[in-house]
């Protein structure tokens, strides 16, 4: 696809969490928790409320189509604050301080004073209904040119554990919201980007790791199409496959467009009850539907079934905003006959809403109220496949697909939170930031300095261990020992199940020194490890593996068994080395260093021959 | 720092130095929907004291908006206009801890007013830190014979999750219920699944925060309001809807004081009460002070003021005939409080004294319940 041609722009808004010792407007700690181990429970409706300009925002009117109580788990790391029941504490100190260092490594301003506002949000994700979010600093850019227009520091939602139910332990945890211009043009740049950010947060060393603690929304449209937000892309890997897609579907639903309005297309205004039809179907979900509801799309035949990305359609558009409704979804006549309803059924459904060819009927089946919401959201969706691309916030779908979530929110789902004071950001004290290097410089360090593998170096900077390699090289481990040890031997250790976390930092600089000193062999680490996971100090743990050995008594140990190989060594010469070594290394287990043994053998050998 | 708002919606603040006039900006037209009230339904009377129930912060100019209109409290809460016509007022616009006995004063009047003139029950929209007292001096200056209900939000009403429309519609259905007394009500728990009735005289804020911040002390709530059904249910002990016409008693001492006894208490504090005609105090345990302090009860009563012992224990009957300390509290003229708590008793004392300057009916008064405030008999079981 030519994405220069089509006017593709594309920007994304980055959401990491930090990892800070508390919560953004509370003192709880940043930890997640097991539903099992929940230890209080309650339920809670929300209702928009008029924004300070006097309107209720769009995208919090749809959500209170269905009014519904929220539930919400509650653990001994969380506390009222998340409950709603107790006023924020001021803003976390910590969370700003490193929200500010970001901005500095990415050249943006910070504000003056940085004011906390409400973000509406009824979705029940939040259990007061609206998000705390300040803006921190503005106008930056990235070495790649792309240019960053805002960083946020905002509260993380509650988890969705199922359905209407949520659990409060991810709510309050501190995330900086950074959003990009618009200024990507291809699916490529946009993955390079989110990397390139990505890269630059984990950089300070003080963010959350692991799946869900990094998200990206990206915003795409295309000169005919409209702006679309896609919500919660959290395998950066998808980005590009996910920019591709919203890019199919935004050049089939102009194209779908087009082909309506060539034919003169319309929307019905009147839903009908064809309950009595179905009286007899073999359709089970019709048969015990209390009411069934149906709209004629004029002319939309063969558009709604039309695929406008993988295993989308415009029908599953519909079907999405028939959902706002509470029903499970809807029919429609280019899917049919199908789904235990017959071709008989549907030319007489088709007949009794005086429909013809190129006509597509709606059905929706359910309570009354429920159905007559739902049809009326189709017309609305189906009246905008007449102007092309929705306006939309969406969800990514597994693959890489999307699915309608909610209108564009406005401005008026922002007004500001009267419970914290604004905090006042000093030029002197951003100044005084240290600004991290970033992981591809130290990355780059270790190759040139260290002269490490590239590959291993990427590995290490990368890695949430590099904090302990620099210090222990920094003790005076040689890093190639010190990269070994950390990314290979903790994790076969760990892999075999032995309890890695009980080896301590500062254990494992101490084993590693000892090492470097000569009086304990690399080959013995894994086995001192395991005995410090099984509860020895370092002392104890070297002395039980790896005794020391005096040199007298390792010639000793060689002599005897070159002894019982006299004329085998006498007939291969020095080539004995090698298989005379591996008897010597078995026989002494680690409690020698490799070379010095292989040094003696081969003085040993040498006065035999 | 001058606050700016962005078109992404924030704000953020800025040196007001850095900043030039370029014009004045437009001023938006007040926001108002139409809302028609249906005849058919009970009518209530709802008077405003300025709680954030049904307010709207101006975020222009940070001030709580103080039109309260009936269409204001519909508009606020959607929902009110299927469970009754309405008529308001707004007798003040004040952070409850700025009430005082002028303001109880005239709600008493107001309410009885509304009353006379046939609402089916009167609905009082308060701040929640002196509810309990007001709702008490309501229940004193009061003798009404259809619900005199108080409400209002612990969370406040701009944001989704308040507590304001929950306990707005649970207001209006117990006082359109079979009720027949001054009560508050508000959430019975942290779910929003009921809110409970409690009586004006029982009732006490124990939590800063929390929706379900009141509790009826020595009786269980009179009863519940479900949620979202809006069923009212009332235990036995609730005093039922009547047809006879209310009586107000609106005069009050304001010359009444509450103080807390605590351990190494100055007793010379007692001597700003000089000239006061009452003073309740908040002593330890069955109702105690230090020796220091009784000497200092034994002036107030010698110049003819009215000591009543209360506990801070809340829970549970003072009684002053157990230990030495409590013998001379007797001795040095002071009142056994009963059960009563120590806000309620204080507020009745004020009502007590406005009533009647013999001292032996003033003594027999405060040892009688009135209005259910404490009971002959100390409930096990709560």
């Amino acid at each position: 696809m030519d994405y220069e041609a089509l006017g593709l722009k594309a920007g994304i808004e980055i959401h990491q969490q930090l990892d800070t010792r508390e919560k953004l407007f509370c003192h709880c700690p940043t930890v997640l928790r097991d539903v099992e181990e929940r230890n209080g429970e309650f339920f809670r409706y929300l209702r928009a409320t008029v924004s300070e300009m006097g309107e209720i925002d769009r995208a919090a009117r749809e959500e209170m189509m269905v009014m519904r109580p929220f539930t919400y788990y509650a653990y001994d790391t969380t506390c009222l604050v998340e409950n709603d029941e107790e006023p924020p504490a001021p803003l976390n100190p910590e969370a700003l301080e490193l929200a500010l260092t970001m901005a500095r490594m990415m050249g943006m301003t910070p504000v003056e004073q940085v004011h906390v506002m409400r973000k509406l949000v009824i979705d029940g994700s939040n259990t007061s209904g609206f998000q705390r979010t300040a803006l921190v600093a503005l106008n930056g850019v990235l070495p790649a040119g792309a240019r960053i227009e805002s960083l946020c520091l905002e509260e993380e939602a509650a988890q969705r554990v199922e359905g209407v139910t949520f659990s409060l332990d991810r709510l309050g945890i501190p995330l900086v919201e950074i959003t990009t211009a618009p200024d990507m043009h291809t699916p490529e740049q946009v993955q390079e980007v989110a990397a390139y950010i990505g890269m630059l947060l984990r950089s300070t060393g003080r963010v959350k790791r692991g799946l869900g603690t990094i998200r990206q929304d990206v915003n795409i449209s295309i000169r005919e199409g409209a702006r679309v937000e896609i919500k919660g892309v959290q395998d950066l890997a998808l980005i590009d496959e996910v920019v591709r897609r919203e890019v199919t579907r935004q050049v089939n639903l102009v194209a779908i467009r087009e082909e309506l309005l060539a034919c003169n297309a319309s929307i019905d205004e009147q839903t009908h009850d064809v309950t009595g039809l179905f009286s007899d179907t073999g359709s089970a979900i019709l048969k015990r539907a209390k009411y069934i509801g149906a709209v004629c799309l004029r002319g939309f035949a063969g558009c709604v079934g039309r695929e406008i990305q993988p295993d989308r359609r415009l029908g599953s558009e519909m079907s999405d905003y028939a959902k706002k409704c509470g029903v499970g979804g809807l029919f429609h006549t280019d899917e049919l006959p199908a789904y235990g309803v017959t071709q008989e059924e549907v030319d007489t459904l088709k007949s009794a809403l005086a429909a013809g060819e190129e006509d597509c009927v709606i059905l929706v089946a359910d309570t009354k109220k429920k159905a007559v919401c739902a049809i009326a959201q189709v017309q609305r969706r189906a009246a905008m496949a007449l102007e092309g691309v929705p306006e939309e916030t969406r969800k990514m779908l597994e693959e890489g697909s999307t699915a309608y979530m909610r209108p564009l929110p406005g401005a008026a789902r922002m007004y500001p939170e009267t419970d914290v004071l604004p905090v006042v950001v000093s030029p002197a004290y951003v100044a005084s930031l240290e600004v991290p290097e970033l992981l591809t410089a130290k990355e780059e360090r270790f190759v040139q300095e260290m002269e490490l593998d590239p590959a291993l170096s990427h590995q290490l900077a990368y890695s949430t261990q590099v904090g302990l390699f620099e210090a222990v090289v920094g003790a005076g481990v040689r890093p190639n020992l010190a990269a070994r040890t950390i990314l290979a031997t903790l994790r076969e250790l760990s892999r075999d199940g032995v309890v890695v976390d009980a080896i301590g930092d500062d254990d494992l600089l101490a084993v590693l020194l000892e090492v470097e000193n000569g009086s304990v062999a690399k080959e013995a680490i894994p086995d001192i490890f395991r005995a410090i996971a099984g509860g020895m100090d370092v002392p104890a743990a070297v002395e039980s593996v790896a005794p020391g050995i005096s040199d007298e008594e390792l010639t000793g140990i060689i002599r005897a068994i070159l002894a019982e190989r006299v004329d085998f060594v006498k007939a291969q010469g020095m080539r004995a080395v090698g298989p005379v070594m591996g008897v010597v290394m078995q026989e002494v287990r680690g409690r020698a260093d490799g070379k010095k043994i292989s040094d003696l053998l081969k003085k040993e050998i040498q006065a035999m021959l | 720092m001058a606050v700016i708002k962005l078109d992404s919606g924030y704000n953020i603040g800025v040196e007001p130095g850095s900043l030039s006039f370029l014009a004045k900006g437009e001023v938006s037209p007040a926001f108002r929907t139409e809302v028609v009230q249906n005849p058919e339904l009970p009518e209530l009377s709802i008077i405003s004291t300025g709680g954030t129930i049904a307010s709207r912060v101006d975020y222009r100019t940070g001030a709580v908006t103080s039109q309260f209109t009936a269409e204001d409290i519909l508009h606020a809460i959607p929902g009110l206009g299927e469970i009754a016509r309405f008529r308001a007022e707004v007798l003040a616009t004040i952070l409850s801890e700025n009430m005082n006995a002028g303001i109880w004063k005239d709600l008493a009047r107001a309410v009885y007013r509304d009353i006379r003139a046939g609402v089916e029950g009167v609905i009082v929209t308060h701040g929640t830190d002196t509810m309990a007292y007001s709702a008490a001096a309501l229940s004193f200056m009061l003798e009404t014979p259809v619900p005199v209900i108080f409400v209002g939000s612990q969370r406040s009403a701009d944001r989704p999750s308040s507590d304001n429309v929950m306990n707005g519609l649970c207001s209006a259905a117990a006082a359109t219920s079979d009720l027949g007394e001054v009560a508050v009500v508000m959430h019975a728990s942290s779910n929003d699944d009921a809110c409970a009735i409690h009586r004006g005289t029982r009732v006490r804020k124990m939590h800063t925060s929390r929706r379900d911040a009141f509790r009826s002390f020595g009786m269980a709530p009179l009863g519940a309001v479900q949620y979202p059904s809006l069923d009212v249910s009332l235990s036995g002990e609730a005093v039922r809807r009547r047809r006879d016409e209310p009586v107000l008693h609106d005069t009050l001492e304001e010359k009444v004081g509450l103080i807390t006894f605590y351990p190494g208490m100055d007793p010379a504090l007692l001597s700003a009460y000089e000239g006061y005609r009452g003073l309740v105090i908040s002593g330890t345990g069955l109702g105690h002070t230090s020796a220091d302090v009784i000497t200092g009860i034994r002036g107030l009563t010698d110049a003819g003021a009215t000591v009543v012992m209360t506990s801070q224990c809340l829970n549970g009957r003072v009684c002053d005939r157990v230990y030495d300390t409590g013998r001379d509290l007797l001795a040095a003229g002071a009142i056994e409080g009963e059960e009563m708590l120590p806000e309620v008793a204080y507020v009745k004392l004020m009502w007590v004294l406005g009533q009647t300057d013999d001292t032996e009916e003033i003594r027999r008064l405060m040892q009688t319940p009135l209005r259910g405030e404490f009971g002959r008999c100390s409930a096990h079981g709560l």
